[in-house]
């Protein structure tokens, strides 16, 4: 069983500079954040490595983190410009029963992640949702297309936005009544 | 039965009439009550009631339900093959329905005496896989087709062990027609031929275990026959939402199920009078000891309903406890486990019958 | 010359005798055998994530009920234990106490349906009706409590919405002596019938390091042989006071890993969740349970992640708080959609009415998956 510093100390001497810092004071849980297209070899480095044999993914959230300047658009509405959008990685050992939390974020008008499928075939769904709530783009992901909401809702439409506007007609229903 | 009634009232048109509807009468009682007794007995099975509000303990269900179904809009979806489409419910029930002109309700009540009253009902009874496929076909359903081709791989299989059983036991009694079979087998239940036969001798009760098998053989194949469960696949509900006939209503898909109820009995009588003595009373008659011999006929008419019911109960009862087999195994059972000793039973009466 | 053959495809649409709930399955087959099964979601997205940031911490409570509606309690355990995580709040003794034996309560009841829907979809009526009498008895005595059969908000953060009705400690004790011939009753009926085990047995095998790479959890991982459980494993509230077992599949009746394995290890767990519950309800310790409900909900900036035993796997509740009375993000981590991954890979070379048994053994709930 390893605490999160040490992991974080191991992840720092294979990888240096991908490893980007960890936060040990906010609560409940020591965040480790990397840089987005480095996640899928640093994801296989944790799986696959004999002292932290994280084998399996607890759960992959995407974030709108609303951390941009507010500006007002051609129709008065308050839109986010800049800041980013991140992913939180809940990993897990049933091995040696240890847990990590790693973040990922990506500047919001360009977010891509690099996509972890291939090391844990649990994140193929979530990855999926992640794009379809929050508009994060995983390069590499064999199949990115929306899950939860219908395939012709709108391109570039991603409901968990902060800024996100309900769009006023859908396949000629009118929505916000 | 013309004859019969033509003595008893005096009438060419009466004994025509009453000759004609009694089968029809009979298929459509059977389905009425069928309805509601599977109802009722699934209920009690299950821990439940079962109508109980439509007359007294829900009586008066199946005709509310009949009513209703007389009411219904046939609709009909553009895409399908319409000759195919009308015909299909039509064949169904007639090949059902055909098998009620030779049973032998009692000594008196039979459709018509022929000497080959067994082949005609085992042959006439496969209409119903022509019913089927055009069903299934014409439905323009993919659910349907499903259906339909299951079904006509079961119905047509499980002909075979049915008719090895049936060879095995016209050896023995040398014999195609229903009512001397059922003659044959006098009344009081030890001379029935699940017992061996009316003869007292050796051969009566080395017989015994080869009718029990023959027996389970033959009544295992006329369930699937009939698609109930457990080889219900055609019309499996939780697979294929009512398989073959998923895309008919109202009027055209109470055939169906008067079909089926009809063949139910219709089957249950051939199993009765094969093995289980037809309208033969197992304690004696009541018109032969008050010597009112008028009410023999009647009273066997009695027997023959009684163990059509009985039969038709026991598949009720197999339905709603055993869950249903895959198509696959389905096909296993037949051809790997029920010819194989529907053959040798064959052989074994076959020798037995030769001493 | 060969013949051109293709594949036909079918719908086994949205409305289904069989899928729990609207799920769509695009099945790609070859006659009978299936080539393909494509899983479409969302016919039953709710928007639960988005209302969660609209509204206070303890007003989300009624909504996390309805994700996964067969198993309330578990669903507002998991989001209670987070919440209290965060605003690093204890709750009385009688609170914990009372959270467990109703969750085990919820894990019997639920598992009932399970069940009775596995049965059905194979074509066994009856046990499916024999086991919703008796989920009738668990949800009577709940609605004794607090006055809600199926959805009931009963967790709060920090305590409970209402405290036990006089009458739930005999009617619990009644039930679960009672409760134990039904399990009798079921193995007679259902769990060594020859046709069903024919059905279930080496059908769907889940290989255990595929079903730990694919995040399965609950019994799914439990029926491929794999002893994990999050009560025991990484425990949570009060379980490790209590003494039970984790039943595994052992291929019993086929390989280890199929159908028939997953639906012994749930009929096993009812067995271990009647010991529980006998054990937790002597020790019910006096205590008001309301006293550590706070007035105001305003945790501290950061996030928690907290895991709970749901009876269809492991149920993850990620909240990232910036201050504020209301959540910033709630990520609920569901077990069925987690399962419902599989479907495809275990399908493969099986025929249209494993489709059935396979997906009544992954027991998912639409409410869950498309939250």
């Amino acid at each position: 069983m390893k605490n999160a510093e040490e992991i974080f100390e191991l992840l720092k001497q294979e990888f240096g500079d991908s490893i980007l810092s960890i936060d040990k004071d906010t609560p409940t849980e020591p965040i480790i954040s990397v840089e987005p297209l480095k996640i899928h070899i640093v994801s296989k480095f944790l799986r696959d490595n004999p002292e932290l044999q994280f084998d399996s993914l607890m759960c992959l959230s995407g974030v709108d983190d609303a951390n941009g300047k507010k500006v007002k658009d051609a129709e008065g509405y308050d839109v986010i410009e800049g800041g980013t959008l991140s992913v939180y990685y809940h990993l897990y050992s049933t091995v040696l029963r240890h847990k990590i939390t790693l973040k990922v974020s990506a500047p919001r008008e360009d977010a891509k992640v690099e996509s972890v499928e291939n090391v844990w075939k649990c994140a193929d769904w979530h990855e999926r949702e992640a794009f379809d709530m929050v508009g994060i783009v995983f390069v590499n992901h064999p199949d990115l297309r929306r899950i939860l909401m219908p395939y012709d809702w709108e391109e570039n439409s991603f409901p968990l936005r902060k800024d996100f506007k309900v769009p006023e007609f859908y396949q000629g229903m009118k929505i916000p009544y | 039965m013309y004859q019969y009634f033509y003595e008893l009232t005096g009438s060419v048109i009466i004994s025509t009439l009453i000759t004609a509807i009694f089968p029809l009468v009979n298929v459509l009682l059977v389905a009425l009550i069928g309805v509601y007794l599977e109802r009722k007995v699934s209920a009690w099975m299950q821990d439940r009631v079962g109508p109980n509000r439509t007359g007294p303990f829900g009586l008066f269900q199946t005709i509310a339900d009949f009513l209703k179904m007389l009411q219904k809009e046939d609709a009909v979806s553009s895409e399908v093959d319409k000759k195919l489409y009308n015909i299909a419910p039509v064949l169904v029930f007639a090949g059902s329905f055909a098998v009620y002109a030779v049973i032998p309700f009692s000594s008196k009540l039979i459709g018509s005496e022929i000497e080959v009253g067994l082949f005609y009902a085992l042959a006439v009874s496969s209409f119903v896989v022509a019913g089927i496929l055009m069903a299934g076909w014409s439905s323009n359903n993919k659910y349907s087709l499903l259906g339909a081709m299951r079904s006509a791989a079961q119905i047509v299989s499980y002909e075979i062990p049915t008719a090895l059983v049936v060879l095995g036991m016209v050896m023995l009694l040398g014999t195609l027609s229903l009512t001397k079979i059922s003659d044959m087998q006098t009344a009081y239940f030890w001379n029935w031929n699940i017992f061996g036969g009316p003869e007292l001798s050796v051969t009566k009760f080395i017989l015994i275990p080869f009718m029990l098998v023959g027996f389970v053989i033959m009544f295992i194949s006329t369930l699937a026959e009939v698609n109930r469960t457990p080889f219900d696949i055609p019309e499996a509900e939780s697979e294929l939402v009512a398989g073959y006939f998923t895309e008919y209503c109202g009027m055209k898909w109470a055939m169906f199920m008067l079909s089926e109820y009809g063949n139910m009995f219709a089957v249950s009588a051939i199993v009765s009078i094969l093995f289980f003595g037809g309208y033969q009373s197992p304690f004696g008659y009541l018109g032969n000891t008050l010597g009112l011999h008028w009410l023999i006929p009647y009273e066997q008419a009695f027997w023959f309903i009684f163990k059509g019911w009985f039969f038709i109960f026991v598949q009720m009862w197999l339905r709603w406890t055993l869950p249903r087999l895959r198509v696959d195994q389905l096909m296993t059972v037949c051809w790997k486990y029920l010819i194989p000793y529907a053959f040798v039973n064959l052989i074994v009466i076959g020798i037995i019958s030769l001493f | 010359m060969a013949l051109k053959t293709e594949t036909m495809v079918l719908n086994m649409g949205p409305q289904h005798p069989s899928t729990h709930g609207v799920l769509r399955l695009e099945l790609e087959l070859d006659g009978e055998l299936i080539v393909n099964v494509k899983p479409h979601l969302g016919y039953l997205h709710r928007c639960f994530e988005k209302h969660a940031e609209a509204m206070q911490y303890n007003q989300v409570i009624p909504y996390t009920d309805r994700m996964d509606y067969l198993a309330s309690m578990g669903n507002n355990f998991g989001y209670v234990l987070a919440v209290e995580k965060l605003l690093g709040i204890q709750v009385p003794e009688r609170v914990e106490y009372i959270r467990v034996i109703m969750a085990e309560l919820q894990r019997i009841a639920s598992h009932c349906v399970a069940l009775g829907t596995n049965g059905a979809d194979i074509g066994a009526l009856t046990p499916f009706l024999y086991l919703f009498r008796d989920r009738e008895y668990i949800l009577s005595i709940i609605e004794e409590t607090c006055g809600a059969r199926m959805l009931y908000n009963y967790m709060w953060v920090g305590g409970l919405s209402h405290d036990i009705h006089p009458n739930f400690v005999r009617r619990t004790k009644e039930f679960t002596s009672y409760f134990k011939n039904t399990i009798v009753e079921l193995d007679n009926l259902l769990s060594y019938n020859k046709i069903f085990i024919e059905r279930t047995a080496n059908i769907g095998i889940l290989p255990a390091d595929t079903a730990i790479n694919y995040g399965a959890t609950g019994p799914m991982l439990r029926g491929s042989g794999v002893k994990f459980d999050l009560r025991k494993d990484d425990t949570y509230s009060i379980y490790n006071r209590f003494d039970f077992d984790i039943p595994v599949g052992k291929g019993l009746q086929g390989s280890v890993g199929d159908s028939w394995d997953r639906y012994y290890v749930r009929v096993r767990e009812m067995e271990q969740s009647l010991r529980i519950i006998e054990q937790a309800i002597d020790q019910i310790p006096e205590g008001d349970v309301h006293s550590a409900i706070p007035k105001r909900i305003k945790p501290p900036k950061g996030t928690v992640y907290s895991r709970v035993e749901n009876p269809r796997g492991e149920l993850g509740y990620f909240i990232i708080s910036d201050g504020n009375t209301n959540p910033f993000r709630v990520k609920v981590r569901a077990p069925s959609f987690v399962n419902l991954e599989i479907l495809g890979e275990l399908c493969k070379g099986h025929l249209v009415a494993d489709v059935i048994a396979i997906l009544g053994s992954i027991d998912i709930v639409l409410g869950e998956v498309d939250r």
